[in-house]
């Protein structure tokens, strides 16, 4: 069992109650633990058809013929699709905040192929067997070519998609480490610089995707979909397919893990629906596991080198990160991670930070989220304190004490301007080490190494910004819509998303509370587009923070009405009024007492007894707009042993000391910590996505993709600090941190032990072969951590990762810069258009930026005759100035603006 | 493809079908006969959760193909409750210890348990965990499941034998 809570005063968050803060057992789990859950292949539909896919055998290359004719003589083939029979429908692939991608993607392969696994045609059958074996009969003839597979490839292979000049996806920082920066690093007493690689991940939700969908009529079309958000996908799909006038209903009532995969609709599942929109009939796609594996979207793979400047007494001096992404070739987020640099020294009190952020195309399957996708700040930053701490000769928990933010330094500013009111991640150090004896382990350690066993300590600390609303366009507030039935029974219907995290019962216990009914005469529903409103559900450790204060809210303001009835029937005041199990009570007079039923059947059915001026009916709804940004903290430990003989890893004990504020319950918090830490351990020994050269994917099943069993999972030891939040109710989300923390703590646990031989280079996942490459101190791992062999033949020209901002030569002439201009601004939530206009009087320059949002005049100046130099502030989402440094030449803009903290963006556009 | 008659008794009924000799026991149990509380989860034999009961023992319904378990005594997670809705010890003693997140993979997990705990045996604590090595989750790390397994072995499979 857990170890015993610790929890400390609960200050102004909702505390525990009858049900919050209580391990009430979930109301999910006996649907669930009897077959009767309802997931997207639980979903059959009269007339329904079955889909398979034909895939790229090839990662890159153009399509020549796709010969369909002998797979459409298959008995039970009812049609077969390629790109060009559904062309004439919009299809937008949009990313996640919504935004067209800014290179073409269609749903099925439009003439040429971008990875192993791009779906080229689909297939519609009477059933699964049948259109696989018609997809297995489709030829495609290509015209093979070189792929782009790595990311050291991107950097100098031909670009993945046509018509860009390089494979940037996206940049933001300074190419150059700014001079005062550079100086302060080169000038530490002591400068490390560590290098993270991290492996591409399968996010591998039990339940594959799929997708149901049926157009009824011209008027509706409705969709089962295992999603993370049947509201999102509904949004999604509006956009996507330009429909705002056909009702979308999406249903997804139980959902088998999404982890970020599943957050909204993409090429396979597009394709799906547009086909039922041309072949009229309801069709089924079920994805199986080696299609999720080899097809569908992935995460992580990602490269950082972080340096680091810390004086003698091993205090942070100054850092400079560099990051590159592997984003594949259609990702979801077509992006460069900007929150690895926002938060890698949030919780540190780090003087200076500069940066370089990448996202490169590749021709090997997209990116999307998994649990935390800026993880590598903590894992980075996290190994690389242990890193110095040896080196400088201090302890590793005494060096984190020293540069750790706590509670009484707050508030207080981050290096990249983020306010700090309430983290407490060295809170969070301080409970842990009073509940694990440092000293005692390292006896242990140093009598066990004279044995020939070698034990090691892991410790990292951390912050995360959870329930995020308002940043961006899908990240809002949540609905909560709660109603007290005639029958006395409550209902209520949210827009979270459950894939696992129960709200349906966490819901239910603060609607309990505030109400004063049971938890057993409490029902929550969601999943269901067509009743509760819009939320992105599970994305970015959100629900319990926002739905939560959301469900405080609505439910206080029925509770009000309540009383407001209940005194008025029996002539007392609202103050004497008291509900408690369902029994509306008045102060000192028993006799008055009613059941809510009775209540309730007033305010439904008997309107002359109700108050002037009161609605009838039990019912309320509040969305709720939490702060900004809601900080979880967390502190672990972990202890392993490593076989020196075997390379093997043994966890011996791991604790968890987080700071969730408000636990509405335990077990619920819990779950989702050990779910996360499991994953961890996952990328940390076991899971790897590889590609052999020619961008081939090395695991296609579970037997070469190894998922974290029973066996590899320690029991998890649980401490909770529960220091309110500002947010209502004083929840902290808590569904990405064990993913994030428990990475670099078993990977410090892992160095320590075997530290007496030498550092342990952070190269994910550190197999058996990569630790004995350390303990017998020689490559056994060869080629993939051998030094990188010199490219004899460069295939295309290196490419600059410079956007061009010098002036070139061309003479200066007003006419080719006075005028409108079409420009793209390539931001991290997307590609931003807009119109600049622009006049010249000799150097003066002037004019303004137009875009949806509104237009901004600003005056500047015209350098070398076409490099034209102006400055523009903006007040959201924070109050920058955006510096535009932009050159003309011919018809063609291009550039960069500097968005002070956020680094720069490029900018590329022509003449109207 | 020719066709074979089979029929099999689940979860107590009779049930018989047409199938191709290709379809497996799952396709068979789900699409067939109705019980969409066996769950594909990779369809070659490593994540356990479409595990059933044939003839007393666990086995992956993935891996069998249906006319295999031609007059064959088949339990499926739907089977396994009385009829009064009573949970079996394994379900009850899982919801007990928060021992699902999203369920998908929580009917081989049952499923595993329940052919193991049966009848007179008494695995140890040891032999449970060993065995559910065999099923993947990817959602609780494992926590509840382990402390399942540890009452399961230690007080519940006596009591219910």
């Amino acid at each position: 069992m857990t170890a015993p809570e610790m929890g400390t005063g609960m200050g102004t968050g909702i505390g525990t109650g009858r049900y919050i803060g209580q391990r009430v057992r979930r109301k999910e789990d006996p649907r669930l633990l009897t077959g009767r859950g309802q997931f997207v292949d639980d979903i059959s539909l009269p007339g329904m058809l079955h889909c398979a896919f034909t895939r790229s055998q090839i990662a890159r290359g153009k399509i020549l013929a796709i010969k369909t004719d002998v797979a459409r003589d298959v008995p039970g083939v009812h049609a077969i699709y390629t790109q060009q029979d559904i062309a004439h429908y919009k299809a937008d692939l949009l990313s996640f905040f919504l935004a067209a991608p800014d290179v073409e993607m269609t749903p099925l392969a439009n003439g040429r192929v971008a990875y192993v696994g791009e779906p080229i045609a689909l297939i519609i059958a009477d059933n699964r067997h049948i259109a696989e074996d018609a997809a297995s009969l489709v030829e495609v003839d290509y015209a093979d070519e070189d792929p782009v597979v790595t990311l050291a490839d991107a950097a100098r292979g031909l670009p993945v998609h046509p018509g860009t000049d390089n494979n940037i996806a996206a940049q933001m920082g300074e190419e150059e480490i700014d001079e005062e920066l550079a100086a302060k690093l080169k000038s530490a007493p002591h400068l490390i610089t560590h290098k993270v690689v991290h492996q591409r991940i399968s996010q591998s939700p039990m339940e594959t995707r799929g997708v149901v969908v049926t157009r009824d009529g011209t008027e509706e079309l409705t969709l089962y979909i295992t999603c993370q958000s049947p509201h999102l996908v509904a949004r999604w799909l509006s956009l996507s397919l330009g429909l705002p006038e056909t009702a979308i209903r999406v249903i997804a009532k139980d959902v088998g893990g999404g982890f970020g995969l599943k957050n909204h609709p993409w090429k396979e599942e597009l394709a799906v629906i547009v086909a039922a929109l041309k072949f009229g009939r309801p069709l089924k796609w079920i994805e199986d596991r080696y299609e999720n594996l080899v097809g569908a979207n992935q995460a992580r793979e990602q490269e950082m080198t972080l340096q680091v400047a810390f004086d003698n007494d091993g205090k942070l001096i100054a850092s400079h990160g560099d990051y590159s992404v592997n984003i594949g070739a259609c990702p979801q987020l077509p992006e460069c991670n900007i929150a690895v640099h926002m938060f890698v020294w949030a919780a540190y009190k780090m003087p200076a930070y500069g940066f370089l952020t990448r996202g490169w195309y590749t021709n090997t399957v997209g990116y999307a989220a998994y649990r935390g996708p800026w993880a590598m700040e903590t894992l980075i930053r996290e190994t690389v304190l242990d890193i110095a701490a040896r080196r400088i000769g201090i302890d590793p928990i005494e060096i984190r004490r020293r540069n750790l933010v706590t509670l009484k330094d707050q508030p207080t500013m981050t290096c990249m301007e983020i306010p700090l009111e309430d983290i407490t991640p060295a809170e969070c150090l301080e409970k842990l080490l009073a509940h694990f004896d440092v000293a005692a382990f390292r006896k242990q350690q140093e009598a066990a190494r004279k044995e020939g066993r070698y034990l090691g300590l892991g410790v990292a600390a951390y912050i995360e910004p959870t329930g995020a609303a308002g940043s961006i366009a899908t990240m809002t507030g949540e609905l909560a819509q709660v109603q007290i039935e005639p029958t006395g029974k409550v209902t209520a219907i949210m827009s979270t998303h459950s894939q696992g995290h129960g709200t349906a019962t966490t819901m239910a216990q603060i609607f309990a509370d505030r109400l004063g009914v049971r938890y057993e005469d409490v029902t929550v529903f969601e999943g269901d587009s067509s009743r509760g409103g819009f939320s992105p559900g599970a994305a970015g450790s959100r629900q319990g923070v926002i739905a939560g204060g959301a469900a405080i809210m609505a439910g206080d303001l029925l509770a009000a009405k309540v009383k407001q009835l209940a005194a008025h029937l029996a002539e007392a005041s609202v103050d004497a009024i008291r509900i408690e199990d369902g029994m509306v009570h008045v102060e000192g007079s028993p006799e008055k007492s009613r059941t809510l039923r009775q209540i309730a059947e007033i305010a439904y059915g008997e309107p002359d007894r109700l108050p002037p001026g009161f609605e009838p009916g039990l019912e309320a709804k509040y969305r709720y707009q939490p702060p900004p940004m809601t900080f979880a903290s967390a502190a672990n430990a972990c202890v392993v042993e490593v076989d020196t003989d075997t390379g093997f890893v043994k966890i011996l004990r791991w604790i968890s000391s987080e700071d969730c504020g408000t636990p509405i319950n335990p077990s619920v918090v819990e779950g989702q910590i050990a779910g996360g830490l499991a994953q961890a351990i996952g990328m940390v020994l076991l899971e790897e996505m590889s590609f052999d050269d020619r961008g081939n994917p090395l695991a296609a099943t579970y037997k070469d993709y190894m998922l974290p069993l029973i066996s590899d999972v320690p029991t998890f030891e649980f401490l909770h600090a529960n220091t309110p939040s500002k947010s209502v109710g004083g929840m902290r989300g808590v569904g990405e941190g064990g993913a994030i923390i428990g990475t670099p703590t078993l990977v410090n646990a892992i160095a320590d032990a075997l530290a007496p031989f030498g550092e342990v280079p952070v190269d994910l996942p550190l197999t058996p072969a990569k630790l004995l490459s350390v303990i017998e101190g020689r490559d056994l791992v060869s080629p993939t951590v051998a030094p990188e062999a010199p490219v004899v033949v460069a295939v295309a020209p290196l490419v600059s990762a410079a956007p061009v901002v010098q002036a070139a030569p061309a003479p200066a002439n007003e006419i080719l810069i006075d005028g409108d201009w079409k420009m793209v601004l390539s931001t991290p939530v997307g590609p931003q258009e807009m119109t600049g206009h622009f006049e010249t009087d000799g150097t003066a320059l002037s004019g303004y930026l137009a875009a949806a949002e509104g237009q901004q005049a600003f005056t500047g100046v015209v350098e070398n005759g076409n490099n034209l130099l102006f400055d523009l502030k903006v007040e959201k989402p924070l109050k920058i100035t955006l510096k535009y440094n932009l050159t003309v030449e011919g018809n063609r803009i291009s550039g960069k603006c500097k968005m002070g903290i956020f680094g720069s963006a490029k900018l590329t556009g022509h003449k109207l | 493809m020719s066709k074979h008659h089979i029929e099999m008794t689940i979860n107590g009924r009779r049930h018989s079908g047409d199938v191709e000799a290709r379809v497996s026991l799952s396709d068979f149990l789900r699409d067939d006969a109705g019980y969409t509380g066996v769950h594909v989860g990779c369809e070659h034999g490593v994540c356990g959760a479409c595990t059933v009961i044939v003839d007393g023992k666990a086995v992956r319904s993935c891996l069998m193909l249906a006319v295999q378990a031609e007059g064959a005594q088949v339990t499926t997670v739907e089977g396994l409750a009385a009829s009064d809705g009573t949970l079996h010890p394994v379900q009850q003693v899982l919801l007990e210890e928060h021992g699902l997140q999203c369920g998908f993979c929580t009917p081989g997990f049952v499923m595993t348990l329940a052919a193991l705990t049966d009848g007179d045996a008494k695995p140890s604590e040891q032999q449970l965990v060993s065995a559910l090595s065999g099923n993947v989750c990817r959602c609780t790390g494992y926590q509840g499941i382990r402390r399942a397994a540890k009452r399961l072995a230690c007080n519940e499979a006596g009591e219910n034998s």
